[in-house]
């Protein structure tokens, strides 16, 4: 059951990757080996060393963006994160981060997984599709290139539609004093 | 027990603080949890002890009455870490239960415990669940003679929701009720009587659901059991289908949302009834039914009394299952009413929900017009005690794939205040009258249980932090406390081994509208907390974290 709905996610995501492959945006999946390399802590025992550098083939480009966020709902991402202000997970839209925002971090968190509940997604998302939910994770909170980020989300945000509106009786006339009615 | 009785009155015969002196109250201790989530639970007294129960990691301390609340010793079950990536709404925990010589409580990662109550040795633990399926534990279990009730949390992750019953002296299981499924695996067997056509009929539990889908329908027991000794019948209600967008699961997705009695000793059902057929907005059923004899049109009826999730404060006759009576508590525009003849819900079919709609003032919302925080019951003023929050919400149905482990929703939520009103409010309820006698309006969701007591007085907490004395007759405000974080415990009250009469809570604010606050989540999300983030970005101004056991007493 599982991996049946799995597969029909996958299939039909790399569908719509076959389609929009014609516009050039797609990029060569990236291996995911080796991209633990950045330190995920301040605390440097023995002197601090260098990481040594990591391919990576991320791109941040608008179609990137675009699957990340189709896909971070497919995979219910949302249920836990919801749309970047978090639930039972952590808020993805602000300015902090556990495990790092780079990436190759990111990447990481996402395949293996954290301990205190991020589930590991190894085996279970294709890693384009992996660097894509990153591209969008990082849009999530500004970061990457702006040009990629969608103008305007697709949630329901903004201030209560007029049809629910409740009736705003205006509290100041406007007239001037001379112009009122006298009382009866 | 959490609810002070099988019964879940809450209410105690101490009288020595009452309406005349309840001013003088005065902190008498306090002792700090060092945890900082939301803090639900009860503390519990038995003799000079009183035992505290912790948010995840779920420490279980034991408190000196005698030497000023020292602490005698602490239990550390070391709960596995990934439980908090699978708690829906915090990572609560909502008490612990004495039963010979045992202090008996659950896990948020599926355990049940039972601990030597003098030592702290752990005697025996049980794994119930599985938190890759999703599964957590947050409610207090029941126990009655050597039978310990428990049941899952993890209806927002297409968990499949079960009652489990456990022998007290060896952990063993003994029976387990699924909540949907085949008769057999729900236990209904011949002795099986719904009072309603609606719910009578064979393997409800299988064919009201699209082809399998009874497995990951939901139908969690995550709130309060009660029993009635004199039937030996416990009671209890089940939470919502899984997967919220209702539009995915055509069908009444039986039994979710859904009131059963069962026999105490074997787990056979009696009865049940469903209250919200083919739940649309997450209307679970969970909360404690009170088991009482009230005097109704001049006969003493047997009766479940119960303020429900989905705006009615419900009265049944406990041995049948008919509905006696279920009144709107806040403005409801889910739906028109209960048609007491068949049983059936009138929903509002303006607020049908459709994958890719929005539907807006949805009201109650989602958490409901009332979630798990208890009432109480006085016998003296025959008045229920309803600590409520008053929200109404957008609901937008969105697809949904179910990944084993992860949230199974297939909806965007935005909670707002309702009707324009306050956020929430404690009142006292009249069951004969079918009204509210007095109400106190919070700016905030009242989310913390109460309790009565002989002195005609009644306690209840806000989430910033004010804990609050209330004359149970009239609704004055009599004394109040600013605690050091938002208040979504349940307030008990107990004799001291001096003699004197104690109130204690905690503190620590949390759970589904406090995880702004206890999880740092961002206000500027609305959807965030499945959409409680937007009733509540307030919050982080008016409180902040911490757990904190408060203790009063008069000078
Ligand atoms: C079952 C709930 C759940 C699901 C589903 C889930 N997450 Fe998480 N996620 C968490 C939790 C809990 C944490 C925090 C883990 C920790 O602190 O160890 C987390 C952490 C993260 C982090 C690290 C944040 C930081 O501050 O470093 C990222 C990034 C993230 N998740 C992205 C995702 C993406 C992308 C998906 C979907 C593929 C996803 N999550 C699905 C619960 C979840």
């Amino acid at each position: 059951m599982k991996t049946r709905v799995l597969m029909t996610i996958c299939c039909a995501a790399a569908l719509v990757s076959c389609k929009r492959e014609e516009r050039g945006f797609r990029v060569a999946p990236p291996s995911a080996e080796k991209i633990e390399t950045k330190s995920l802590s301040d605390l440097h025992p023995a002197g601090s060393s260098v990481a040594p550098p990591t391919k990576n083939d991320y791109r941040e480009n608008a179609y990137a963006v675009s699957e990340g966020e189709k896909l971070f709902a497919a995979y219910n991402c949302v249920g836990c994160h919801a749309h970047g202000g978090g639930g039972m997970g952590p808020a993805l839209m602000d300015n902090k981060w556990i495990y790092g925002s780079q990436p190759q971090q990111i990447f990481s968190t996402i395949v293996e997984g954290r301990p205190n509940g991020m589930p590991s997604f190894r085996g279970k998302i294709p890693d384009f599709q992996v660097w894509e939910l990153v591209a969008y994770v990082r849009s999530m909170s500004g970061l990457g290139t702006s040009g990629a980020s969608p103008n305007r989300s697709d949630e329901m945000k903004g201030p209560t539609p007029p049809s629910s509106m409740p009736k705003q009786t205006p509290q100041n006339s406007s007239l001037p004093k001379s112009a009122e009615r006298p009382p009866p | 027990m959490p609810g002070r009785n099988y019964q879940a009155t809450r209410y105690s015969g101490l009288d020595q603080i009452n309406t005349g002196n309840a001013k003088d109250l005065k902190v008498a201790w306090t002792f700090s949890t060092g945890v900082n989530r939301g803090h639900e639970a009860a503390p519990l007294v038995v003799g000079d002890t009183m035992y505290v129960v912790t948010p995840f990691p779920n420490i279980l301390y034991a408190l000196d009455l005698k030497n000023g609340g020292a602490a005698k010793w602490k239990y550390q079950p070391e709960p596995a870490s990934a439980a908090q990536g699978v708690a829906c709404c915090d990572l609560v925990n909502r008490g612990c239960v004495f039963s010979n010589g045992k202090i008996i409580f659950n896990t948020l990662d599926d355990h049940t415990i039972a601990v030597d109550a003098n030592t702290g040795k752990e005697i025996w633990k049980t794994k119930l669940g599985d938190i890759n399926h999703g599964e957590t534990i947050t409610m207090a279990p029941l126990v009655v003679k050597d039978k310990v009730y428990v049941g899952n949390s993890g209806g927002e992750l297409g968990v499949r929701g079960w009652l489990t019953c456990l022998d007290s002296n060896s952990g063993k299981t003994l029976w387990r009720a699924w909540s949907t499924g085949s008769d057999a695996d729900c236990l209904i067997g011949p002795d099986f009587k719904p009072f309603y056509k609606k719910d009578q009929g064979k393997e409800l539990g299988v064919s009201t659901w699209p082809p399998n889908r009874w497995q990951i329908g939901g139908g969690t027991v995550w709130g309060w059991v009660t029993y009635d000794p004199e039937s030996n019948l416990i009671y209890y209600g089940t939470g919502n289908p899984g997967v919220w967008n209702p539009e995915l699961r055509p069908g009444d997705n039986k039994w979710a949302c859904s009131i059963f009695a069962r026999d105490a000793d074997t787990g056979a059902a009696k009865w049940a009834y469903q209250m919200n057929p083919h739940d649309e907005f997450d209307h679970d059923g969970i909360n404690e039914n009170l088991v009482l004899d009230l005097p109704i049109n001049g006969q003493t009826r047997k009766v479940l009394l119960a303020a429900q999730r989905n705006g009615y404060v419900y009265m049944w006759d406990r041995t049948t299952g008919e509905v006696l009576s279920a009144t709107p508590f806040i403005r409801i525009t889910s739906s028109f009413g209960v048609d007491l003849k068949t049983g059936e819900l009138h929903t509002n079919p303006e607020k049908k929900p459709m994958t890719g709609k929005t539907v807006r003032d949805v009201a109650p919302a989602a958490p409901g017009a009332k979630d798990w925080q208890p009432c109480a019951w006085s016998p003296r003023t025959n008045l229920l005690y309803i600590p409520h929050q008053n929200l109404a919400m957008d609901y937008q149905g969105t697809e949904a794939s179910y990944i084993e482990g992860t949230p199974y929703l297939g909806v965007n939520v935005k909670m707002y205040a309702n009707g324009n009103a306050n956020r929430g409010e404690f009142c006292a309820w009249d069951p004969f009258q079918k009204k509210k006698v007095w109400a106190i309006q919070e700016d905030l969701p009242v989310w913390s249980g109460t309790v009565v007591t002989a002195g005609d007085i009644t306690f209840y907490g806000t989430m910033d932090g004010w804990f609050k004395c209330v004359n149970a007759k009239t609704g004055d405000v009599l004394w109040q406390f600013k605690c050091g974080s938002g208040i979504i415990g349940q307030p008990v009250t107990y004799k001291g081994p001096d003699g004197k009469q104690y109130v204690a809570v905690l503190a620590g604010v949390g759970g589904w509208p406090g995880a702004i606050v206890a999880a740092d989540l961002d206000p500027r999300d609305p959807t965030g907390a499945l959409g409680f983030v937007n009733a509540m970005t307030d919050l982080p101004q008016k409180t902040t974290k911490g757990g904190m056991l408060y203790v009063f007493a008069l000078p």
